[in-house]
């Protein structure tokens, strides 16, 4: 097959790239420009798309002896992914740009555009495994749990898949920069990145607040007192606890965290931990990879990148889902997806709009 | 080399003569500024490399300062012609020069704007990327106010050559000193220095046949210029640092023997761009030659320019998929990142970005025959298919 193996600069792509080649692929590699401005060098563990990992990028291109380019994405990157993230903060909620960049850049536009100049898949060096299936194929979770990346590929869906291929979803990480110091590459003990690419100081909160201006409100106790004022509501993630910068200290001594937040009023509700506890969420834009269950199912649910996977049961509505989990769990924020799996097998993704309680009572456990 | 190599703009291979003056040096040894017999052996091979540079391009050899290229010329001709008009006169503060100029002259302006107070003054060209007489006097208006002129020979990008001796006699009126990046046109298109009325040209070897890393300024020699190497005092004492002999020798040989075979060439690289860019548009693919095109002539476009615009496509494109087929070409001026954007001439010459988004150029040299153009013209309506169906797939 003619193949683009997306190529960021970093060790895991540089590696997938060769695996590519090595079982008999037709592989060009691109490195995508998603940054209008960006950087010479790499400061940080941080932030990427600079000239640096562009030259990473095309030294390992040249290795491998593959053609290299370079597209600018930097529109529909800017579009798709930082206006939405922008977008989605201003409406109290709490995206991950990481799962919008994969299905509406790099198996989107990426992936449309290499279609069309001829290709027939895009590789990453994502940690997932795609398996053909009786129905098609499927999304597994990585073999190294630590790395698994399905979770930001929950989005995709099976045609998408067919035209995927991440050929380091059966092998860990730390054998993969083992091949890839075997293999010559220098990018074998690059550091691997962190965080969202395109802030690269980490300080998202500054970010969004030269985007968004300040919107100074006030933050309130779960009673509805004030106890302290922010200069933007949309700086606060649920079950947030650093940061909140409190007038003055709780009374009983516990932990005070984000248990709410109003775009409307543009206040921020803070409460002890006990309050964070949801068990019942409801998904928009559910996104199927394969048939969508037809009825209630019992199936694991993941609301955040690395986090752990909780029983549930799952009704699908349409466009929404309904997800009761099996026990309580805290800190689900709004603007987040979750990830419903069958055992290893991703079965379908949502964008969660509310998390709340579905049972009087937590279950007993 | 690839099959079609139509990148000869970008640089072109090097002259079997060059490549023989170039070894025959490098393994000769002596410093030429050196005062023992082996030095002065040496100084032989600059100062006759020099004499020939500057016998085939109509310059006393005295104005001739060797340098590592182009960019290191245009580098010393405006920073080095400002400080030194600054210096005699404080309130000469413009830089003219036009928006389609490459950004090894660009930049150097932007930089004296952005650190020493200068102001950049846009001559700028018209639709057919042309600087005329008229907009260079417009942006000339203040003249005791205007520390120098710097207009290209001819353009990187899509080949149009200006009416160099008229922008220099308007300069010349009002006692300016003015200055072309001639990188494109040296070897290509006749250039007498003494005859084209201009203070400092800059050129480079690699463009015509020489080495890449060797370059000259041409500098009247009333021309005034602080010097931006301090060292040792070469070259006039404005370009210090030893000088490249083997790279002299390389330089001058290249440059005589360009402009030895210039008539000759220049005709046949002429019928070879026509044909491309009239084989091009009868592809009735909507593409566009962009900027001025007489055909049979070499007056307004350089002999083996060809620059095309496909609408509805991105020039990245069109590269990857000419390429993939065999055929090298250029997107532009491509920055360091290999990041194509819509080109800064483009843009000068009022072409709206969309429109400039897929350009491709492709350049002819000593080395191109009608089997390039006819490879190009083969693929070009497969590539233009898919480069559209990709950009409306992106």
């Amino acid at each position: 097959m003619r193949v683009v193996a997306a190529m960021s600069g970093g060790v895991d792509s540089a590696v997938a790239a060769a695996r590519m080649l090595d079982a008999g692929h037709e592989v060009v590699g691109v490195h995508l420009a998603l940054s209008r401005s960006a950087a010479t060098l790499r400061e940080s563990a941080r932030g990427c798309c600079t000239l640096e990992d562009a030259g990473d990028a095309r030294r390992v291109a040249d290795m491998l002896g593959i053609p290299f380019y370079v597209w600018d994405l930097a529109d529909r990157f800017q579009r798709d992914v930082m206006d939405d993230f922008v977008a989605e903060y201003a409406a109290g909620r709490t995206p991950n740009p990481c799962l919008r960049c994969n299905e509406k850049i790099k198996f989107s536009a990426l992936l449309d555009k290499a279609l069309a100049l001829g290709f027939d898949a895009v590789a990453t060096g994502h940690y997932a495994q795609i398996v053909d299936g009786p129905a098609g194929r499927e999304l597994h979770r990585a073999v190294d749990a630590a790395k698994d990346q399905s979770y930001v590929l929950g989005v995709l869906t099976a045609e998408q898949l067919a035209q995927a291929f991440f050929p380091l979803g059966d092998t860990t990480k730390p054998m993969v920069r083992e091949e890839a110091a075997a293999r010559g590459f220098y990018v074998a003990k690059k550091p691997d990145s962190y965080d969202i690419c395109f802030i690269p100081d980490g300080d998202t909160r500054g970010w969004l607040t030269k985007r968004l201006g300040e919107q100074p409100g006030k933050i309130l106790d779960a009673d509805g007192s004030v106890v302290g004022h922010h200069e933007g509501a949309y700086g606060f993630t649920i079950g947030q606890r650093k940061g909140l910068g409190l007038d003055r200290s709780a009374m009983d001594g516990q932990a005070r965290y984000v248990v709410g937040i109003d775009r409307a009023a543009n206040t921020v509700t803070i409460g002890t931990a006990d309050l964070l506890g949801v068990d019942e969420i409801v998904g928009m834009r559910a996104l199927w990879c394969g048939p969508a269950p037809t009825g209630p199912s019992q199936l694991g649910a993941q609301v955040r990148a690395h986090g752990e996977e909780v029983p549930a049961t799952v009704e699908p509505d349409g466009t929404r889902v309904r997800v009761l989990l099996d026990r309580r769990i805290r800190g689900i924020a709004p603007g987040q997806s979750v990830v419903l799996y069958d055992g290893t097998r991703v079965v379908g993704s949502a964008t969660i709009e509310t998390a709340g309680r579905g049972r009087p009572t937590e279950p007993a456990s | 080399m690839p099959a079609h190599y139509l990148d000869h703009a970008a640089t072109t291979p090097v002259l079997a003569v060059a490549r023989e003056a170039l070894i025959e040096h490098l393994g000769q040894t002596g410093n030429p500024s050196a005062l023992n017999s082996a030095g002065r052996a040496m100084r032989r091979v600059v100062e006759e490399s020099r004499e020939r540079l500057a016998g085939a391009l109509g310059a006393q050899p005295s104005e001739v300062i060797f340098t590592s290229g182009g960019t290191e010329a245009d580098n010393l001709a405006i920073k080095g012609a400002y400080a030194a008009r600054q210096a005699a006169d404080p309130a000469r503060r413009g830089i003219v020069l036009s928006g389609i100029e490459h950004h090894a002259v660009l930049d150097p302006v932007e930089f004296l704007v952005e650190s020493l107070g200068a102001a950049a003054l846009f001559a700028e060209p018209d639709d057919r990327g042309v600087v005329t007489v008229d907009a260079l006097r417009d942006a000339v208006r203040d003249p005791s106010s205007i520390a120098l002129i710097s207009i290209m020979w001819a353009n990187n990008e899509i080949g149009t050559i200006q009416p160099i001796g008229e922008l220099a006699a308007v300069a010349r009126e009002h006692g300016i000193p003015i200055h072309s990046d001639a990188v494109q046109a040296v070897g290509h298109v006749p250039v007498d220095f003494a005859a084209s009325g201009l203070d400092l040209l800059s050129l480079t070897g690699h463009k015509l046949g020489g080495p890449v890393g060797t370059g000259a300024l041409l500098a009247r020699r009333d021309a005034k210029l602080t010097p931006q190497l301090h060292g040792g005092g070469q070259e006039r004492l404005v370009r210090s640092g030893t000088v490249d002999a083997a790279g002299a020798a390389a330089l001058a040989a290249a440059v005589e023997a360009a402009v030895g075979m210039l008539a000759v060439e220049s005709a046949r690289l002429i019928t070879l761009r026509d044909n491309l860019i009239q084989g091009a548009l009868d592809l009735d693919l909507g593409i566009e030659v962009t900027g001025a095109w007489t055909p049979g002539s070499a007056m307004d476009r350089l002999p083996g320019n060809v620059h095309l615009r496909v609408p509805g496509t991105d020039g990245d494109s069109l590269l990857f998929l000419l390429d993939a087929a065999g055929i090298c070409c250029a997107t532009g001026s491509a920055c360091t990142a290999g990041v194509p954007r819509a080109s800064h001439v483009l843009l000068a010459m009022g072409i709206p970005e969309e429109d400039a988004r897929g350009a491709i150029r492709l350049s002819l040299g000593h080395t191109s025959t009608q089997a390039d153009v006819a490879a190009v013209l083969a693929a070009l309506p497969e590539a233009v298919a898919r480069a559209r169906r990709a950009r409306g797939a992106a």
